[in-house]
């Protein structure tokens, strides 16, 4: 009775139709994915979320959730899955389980114009550099330089640049386009400028972003894998991607 | 399911963090403390000029949240220009200087009201002995009023040692690393919400409990005359 019982829940759990998802994006991580003034969610992740969605024929939720809490609230069933430029490393994969990426950029140092610090262990002797915690740029910073710089960990991005602006920090570690459309290109940042080379290097910053899903969810895995082909062939990804970047941001 | 194995390899970090916490209450109970004193001294005042800016100075500081007294010390004090250009930036520039600021101004408002209410508490027959005695106004408070005073306060200023080392715990929103910020550190980089907030706990929890033991050591001392006496 009870092997019987277990089964009718294994199987309808492997059944199960995805007709709704929710989604967990972040809201505070321009121009990826932040919140108006009005409460709607806007962003590319967003974006690439909703034409996710639509490619799957499911309706989506879309739901805000600090960066910190990100995955366990994933794993706590809270969404369904988590789109929100989140990088494909080998520590997450213990966890979630990730798509294909879905975009791939380059890591980058900014510092303050006229600052002249230069990006190497001596140059950044004693320097404050900011990160969003538990980041791939914090992996990095930590590992690479952690012996020279004081790290000052934030729980989101744009917190990073308001101490930035506010001259707590010599230098910021992020995310090369985002950091150009959420912080220099804006009016806080216009003190500020891209310094050193950009970092690649797949064993900090992994293979790009992907879309993380709970490990058992194998059906989800392949219809989002599935939905990032076909947003990629059918030109909704490169509407999306102008929108709000003059490259491609995919990546090779 | 539960993952310990990080929380010993990081056991370090709590540690560092550990430390921060101790050094920011402790200062922060020191320096409150003493900016407390002259607060309560005033507040019980019969003049009606001087007894409203410390009765202001509790009622701003019981009624904001910690919380929201530490952003407006860190966030609100770097959005001005004049004083991230003035000399005063050396300290608010500092998350660990704001914590600590935000700290003492809070604890100072809390232990003023505690004071306060000892204070009046005195019995009058005690200051009428002590008037009777030809004492001055200055002997009456070092004599007697002050020394009653504490004893009364005891108890409910342990509570108050308490309460700020819990209340401590927003430090970790600012960037600084203390026990919370390791906790945090540590969940959002291995995903272990539940053994790395735990483990913030338990430490929290040894505090408290030397805590309780120091101030049950002072009232058995502070009391003695109270005590029952073998013959």
């Amino acid at each position: 009775m009870s092997m019987l019982v277990l089964f009718t829940l294994v199987s309808t759990v492997s059944a199960k139709e995805w007709k709704k998802i929710r989604v967990g994006v972040e809201g505070a991580y321009p121009p990826f994915s932040s919140v108006q003034a009005d409460g709607t969610l806007v962003g590319f992740d967003i974006d690439i979320a909703k034409a996710i969605c639509a490619e799957i024929g499911a309706t989506c939720t879309l739901v805000p959730q600090d960066w910190d809490g990100i995955i366990p609230a994933l794993l706590a069933r809270k969404y369904d899955c988590i789109i929100a430029s989140m990088s494909i490393t080998e520590e997450r994969k213990k966890k979630v389980a990730f798509s294909k990426k879905y975009y791939n950029t380059p890591a980058k140092f900014a510092r303050k114009k006229g600052s002249g610090i230069a990006i190497s262990k001596s140059g950044m002797k004693g320097k404050v550099v900011a990160v969003q915690r538990a980041t791939t740029h914090d992996n990095f910073i930590t590992a690479e330089f952690g012996d020279s710089v004081t790290i000052k960990r934030y729980g989101t991005q744009d917190e990073a640049y308001l101490d930035a602006v506010a001259g707590r920090v010599d230098l910021l570690l992020a995310d090369s386009i985002a950091m150009d459309d959420g912080f220099l290109k804006t009016d806080k940042g216009s003190g500020w400028e891209f310094v050193g080379p950009n970092y690649t290097d797949p064993k900090y910053f992994g293979e790009g972003a992907g879309i993380a899903m709970r490990k058992g969810d194998k059906k989800l895995h392949q219809l989002m894998n599935n939905a990032i082909d076909a947003i990629r062939a059918n030109g909704t990804y490169k509407r999306i991607n102008d929108k709000y970047f003059n490259i491609d941001i995919y990546g090779n | 399911m539960m993952d310990y194995e990080v929380i010993f390899s990081n056991i370090p970090l709590y540690f560092e963090g550990l430390w921060v916490t101790i050094q920011l209450v402790l200062m922060a109970l020191v320096l409150g403390f003493f900016l407390a004193l002259p607060i309560a001294l005033l507040a019980t005042s019969k003049n009606i000029l001087l007894r409203v800016p410390p009765k202001s100075y509790i009622y701003f500081f019981r009624g904001t949240p910690l919380l929201v007294q530490m952003f407006m010390i860190y966030h609100g004090m770097g959005q001005f220009e004049a004083i991230r250009e003035s000399v005063i930036w050396i300290v608010f520039k500092e998350a660990y200087w704001c914590a600590l600021i935000a700290f003492a101004l809070n604890t100072a408002g809390y232990t003023a009201e505690i004071l306060r209410g000892t204070i009046e508490q005195t019995p009058f027959g005690e200051i009428e002995a002590a008037r009777a005695c030809g004492m001055s106004k200055t002997t009456l408070y070092r004599r007697i009023i002050l020394p009653g005073t504490f004893r009364r306060a005891l108890p409910a200023y342990g509570n108050e040692v308490i309460f700020m080392l819990h209340g401590s715990a927003v430090a970790g929103v600012i960037t600084i690393v203390d026990l919370f910020g390791a906790a945090k550190i540590v969940n959002s980089r291995y995903f272990v919400p539940f053994e790395s907030f735990i483990t913030a706990g338990f430490f929290y929890l040894c505090v408290t409990f030397i805590i309780v033991g120091l101030f049950k050591k002072l009232e058995f001392r502070w009391y003695a005359h109270l005590h029952p006496r073998t013959i």
